[in-house]
């Protein structure tokens, strides 16, 4: 693929924070960036996610990257300018694994064995001294856990403004409430929307969780896995809680904002309307996880719930994205497919992606997300089991 | 364990809710009425078995009667009234969630009947968070429910029927109104005479109404109309309210300042259905899109009463009879022919009632002043503290519709899920950026709509039995 | 700032930051407070301003207070018990 010329148009098809990401690397290089997003900016997982930026217990794949995110959460002035401080990053408060019981505990060693193979450090294994100092609150039952001590949290729906604002600041146009209904390929691309025809040299798919709808318009098959991960908040708390907390037995994730507030995520299943582009919670599902709350931090017993929500998110046979050129059509590039993981990864992502377009190569390993990795043998999948 | 499960499930247990309660368990529904308050009634109907046992009804006015039959047959019907029972959640596929004091559970119905009535709409005027102040409502509900006046002087200012009311309640329980201050402009009701032909039909409701202003008049409070630019002083707590009135600025002493610009549907149940909602433009607020029997663009889901658009309390009675008689109907009780033959009656009657709501809808438009204040510094959203300043530098960074300016302010994140602000916010909005109300849209609502405490949550009953898979599709 | 219409006759107590106050069996806990004279229920999220209840029917969630060691209860949404154990959020809610 020859490199994109300064001046030409690219369109970036979904309005998240990778689509909003890249869009800010193409302009900085250049491009002219036109995002299309079918509902409003930043309307789906990148504003309703956990807000974790996390290390911690990335697949390999994932690690190089996301140690390059981290590196830029930390320099967030360099890609935000004035809009760095609205995310309310905070980081070097770790995220944490907890280990209740030996069986907890013996992945976690694993884990820190394989990291340590594959020379990486950043992960590290805490005993319940270590662990009570970090988290006081935390019942007196747990034993240990596994940190990433640089790991920390943003305001998601914040950070997504953030990014959106520094776009429209160095000339991103944003078309909302236009959906793409067709995608054709003559001299240049031509993509049909709800609200007429727009032209482009460069063409992006951060479509989410409907990021296979825009591969497939060009004969692309791509996994349409997705679900509805839900998220619940309660009111404001005393301050009692420095690090993220993720299960290890149990499906929780656990942090405690600024505010005070109590964001508890974990991957508890929604109900998705992929086509209503909306989810719903399940009260009877969320039911465990208020009881994982209640068993690992004593002090939510006093804690009032006061809204529940569930993001719509693709979700790939080996849970990790699918980054690079598309196999079927020229000039166009994919993105998508965060598995639920992919907000610590949004201010590397798009600048990859914009290295790739326009100088032909990432600058960080790629390969293990390319598109092609689906139809080579056992992960095959057949687009007619739908 | 399976959950509780009926035919139909009322939700609110006003002269809405009871009415169709107690039709629906006539034509043999299987019944349950949810009710947060301890006792039925609703608002209008408030406490309104003690109040006849204390032999109260006569000071608040005859009309309130009503109220005793509709709890006395309500009780005596084959429905299941469950007082104490706080409604979170009613899904469109029919789940409902609960908590009581034995805890949180869910409970299925085939039908929903929503009939949560309304609130007063939210006002406002700079100093209104202060101690001190509360609405018009809120000094009703004191005197029915507690038995309990204001022993400070008093100031009620807005509009709206119920100012007059009240303030008649209070007196004669001999209470000192030191002002009643009125948005309306006197022009106003010049032009709500042009409904007077069709008003005058609704006869008892209209003479009603004109008693109430001679009473106050006899009562010797000093009223004046066309009040704008209210702010309430006092730095710790309400100690008076400085207005704008005969081109000067005025001030009046208050021990207690209550506000009230009409009412409005409680629309949280019916958004986090997302049933289909629409922007009454005569009444200034949302309402559920539903059609004469009351259903909603959710398949399982009705709303009655007040809660589905302003109608009032004897109104209310036969929406909630039509929604049962409808709910019998859909649930093969009845056959179309019957439905229709006994809703004839409920008709002529809905007809009766609704002939003063055009007169009253004109008469007490808020005005715009009331809705939108124009001190950068008054709060808009009590729960969060973000005030009308914040707010339009929100929207000036892309917050231009509530949901959005929700992320960037915080506004309508607070325990209240934006009752007392999601009409400001949205009135903001469209003010700044010239749309239209309907296109502004509301905040997206979304269970729990009254907080659950973990605890709670934790020991809900209820299992997910026949809903879609957890795993993730395809 | 309230007074009563007629004198209670079934007064039960309640506790109030941990002092027995004496109220009327069938009050809210906001009425119950508000008839004792209590005019601060709580301090606002961000500026601490001080709040008392301000709808009285469950809309405006003002008369937030811990109830039994649970906080943020609306308090016009209880009714009182005996023995019960009320706490205003003063400065917000307890740890």
């Amino acid at each position: 693929m020859s490199g994109m010329r300064a001046g030409s148009d690219a369109i970036v098809i979904g309005g998240g924070l990778h689509g909003t990401c890249t869009a800010i690397h193409l302009a900085l290089k250049g491009l002219r960036p036109l995002v299309i997003e079918k509902n409003t900016v930043g309307r789906h997982a990148s504003s309703v996610n956990a807000g974790g930026v996390r290390q911690l217990r990335r697949h390999p794949a994932e690690i190089p990257l996301s140690v390059a995110a981290m590196d830029r959460w930390f320099k967030l002035g360099e890609l935000l300018g004035t809009y760095a401080p609205m995310c309310e990053f905070v980081g070097n408060v770790g995220q944490i694994a907890v280990a209740e019981t030996g069986d907890d505990m013996r992945p976690l060693q694993a884990r820190v064995a394989e990291l340590h193979r594959l020379g990486w450090t950043h992960e590290e294994l805490i005993d319940r001294s270590e662990l009570r100092r970090l988290a006081p609150a935390l019942s007196e039952h747990c034993i240990g856990g596994l940190i990433c001590r640089r790991d920390g949290f943003a305001t998601p729906y914040l950070t997504m403004q953030a990014f959106r604002l520094r776009a429209v600041e160095l000339g991103v146009r944003f078309q909302e409430q236009t959906r793409v209904v067709a995608l054709e390929h003559g001299a240049r691309w031509n993509v049909k929307t709800s609200n007429g025809t727009f032209e482009s040299d460069v063409l992006v798919n951060c479509g989410g969780a409907w990021g296979w709808q825009a591969a497939e318009m060009v004969g692309e098959i791509l996994p349409r896995g997705y679900f509805a991960p839900s998220m619940m908040v309660t009111t404001r708390m005393p301050h009692f809680l420095d690090p993220v907390v993720i299960g290890t037995g149990r499906k929780l994730s656990f942090k405690q904002t600024d505010t005070g507030t109590v964001v508890i995520g974990g991957g508890i299943m929604g109900i998705p309307h992929l086509d209503q582009d909306i989810a719903d919670t399940v009260a009877e599902r969320l039911r465990v996880s208020a009881q994982s709350c209640a068993i690992l931090f004593p002090i939510m017993r006093r804690a009032i719930i006061v809204r529940t929500w569930a993001g719509l998110e693709a979700r790939m046979p080996d849970e990790i994205p699918v980054i690079g050129p598309s196999q079927t059509a020229p000039n166009m590039w994919h993105a998508f497919g965060f598995s639920g993981h992919g907000f610590q990864l949004s201010p590397i992502v798009g600048s990859l992606l914009a290295d790739l377009i326009v100088e032909g190569k990432s600058p960080l390993p790629i390969e293990a997300f390319r598109p092609g990795r689906f139809n080579e043998g056992p992960l095959r999948i057949d687009p007619t089991a739908a | 364990m399976s959950d509780e499960r009926h035919e139909l499930a009322i939700i609110g247990a006003g002269p809405a809710g009871m009415a169709a309660a107690i039709t629906a368990a006539e034509l043999g529904l299987d019944t349950v009425l949810l009710d947060e308050q301890g006792v039925p009634g609703g608002q209008i109907y408030r406490n309104i078995e003690a109040l006849d046992r204390d032999g109260s009804i006569g000071s608040l006015g005859e009309d309130y009667r009503r109220g005793v039959d509709l709890a006395r047959e309500l009780r005596a019907s084959r429905a299941s009234y469950r007082p104490w029972s706080t409604v979170w959640q009613a899904a469109p596929d029919g789940r409902i969630g609960v908590t009581s004091a034995q805890g949180a559970r869910m409970v299925r119905a085939q039908r929903i009947l929503l009939a949560t009535g309304a609130q007063e709409r939210p006002v406002p005027v700079p100093g209104w968070t202060r101690r001190g102040v509360m609405t018009v409502g809120a000094a009703q509900t004191l005197l029915k429910a507690s038995q309990l006046v204001p022993d400070v002087p008093v100031v009620l200012a807005g509009s709206g029927p119920l100012i007059y009311l009240v303030a008649i309640q209070l007196a004669r329980a001999g209470c000192t109104i030191a002002s009643i201050l009125i948005s309306t402009p006197g022009s106003r009701i010049a032009g709500a005479l042009t409904e007077l032909p069709r008003a005058l039909l609704a006869g008892r409701a209209l003479v009603k109404g004109i008693g109430w202003i001679n009473e106050v008049r006899r009562l010797g409070i000093p009223t004046t109309s066309g009040v704008a630019h209210l702010r309430i002083e006092g730095a710790e707590q309400a100690e008076a309210v400085s207005y704008d009135a005969d081109r000067k600025r005025q001030r009046v002493a208050a021990g207690l300042v209550l506000l009230h610009e009409g009412i409005i549907p409680n629309v949280q149940l019916s958004l986090a259905a997302r049933c289909r909602h629409v922007w009454d433009e005569s009444q200034v607020c949302w309402r559920p899109d539903t059609d004469q029997w009351g259903a909603t663009s959710q398949e399982r889901m009705a709303v009655v009463g007040d809660g589905a658009g302003i109608h009032g309390a004897q109104a209310a009675e036969p929406l909630g009879r039509l929604a049962a008689l409808d709910a019998a109907f859909r649930l093969g009780r009845i056959d179309r022919a019957e439905r229709d033959r006994r809703a004839a009656a409920e008709r002529a009657e809905l007809v009766r009632h609704d002939r003063i709501r055009p007169l009253l809808d004109r008469l007490f438009q808020p005005m715009p002043g009331m809705l939108l204040p124009d001190d950068p510094d008054t709060i808009v959203c009590r729960c969060e503290d973000v005030t009308l300043g914040a707010l339009r530098d929100a929207v000036k960074l892309g917050g231009n519709d509530p949901n959005r300016a929700k992320l960037l302010t915080r506004c309508g994140m607070g325990p209240c899920q934006g009752r007392m602000c999601g009409p400001t916010v949205a009135a903001v909005i469209a003010h700044e950026t010239g749309s239209s109300m309907q296109e502004v849209g509301t905040y997206r609502i979304r269970v729990p709509v009254r907080p659950v405490p973990l605890t709670a949550l934790a020991e809900l009953v209820g299992d997910d039995a026949g809903l879609p898979s957890a795993e993730a599709t395809l | 700032m309230f007074r009563r219409l007629k004198p209670v006759t079934n007064d039960i107590t309640i506790y109030l930051d941990d002092r027995p106050i004496t109220v009327a069996a069938g009050d809210t806990v906001a009425a119950a407070l508000l008839a004792a004279g209590v005019t601060d229920f709580r301090s606002s999220a961000v500026i601490g301003e001080s709040r008392e209840p301000h709808c009285m029917i469950g809309n405006c969630y003002e008369c937030l207070v811990e109830i039994d060691d649970l906080p943020d209860r609306q308090a016009c949404l209880v009714p009182v018990a005996a023995g019960m154990r009320v706490r205003r959020q003063v400065q917000g809610p307890r740890a």
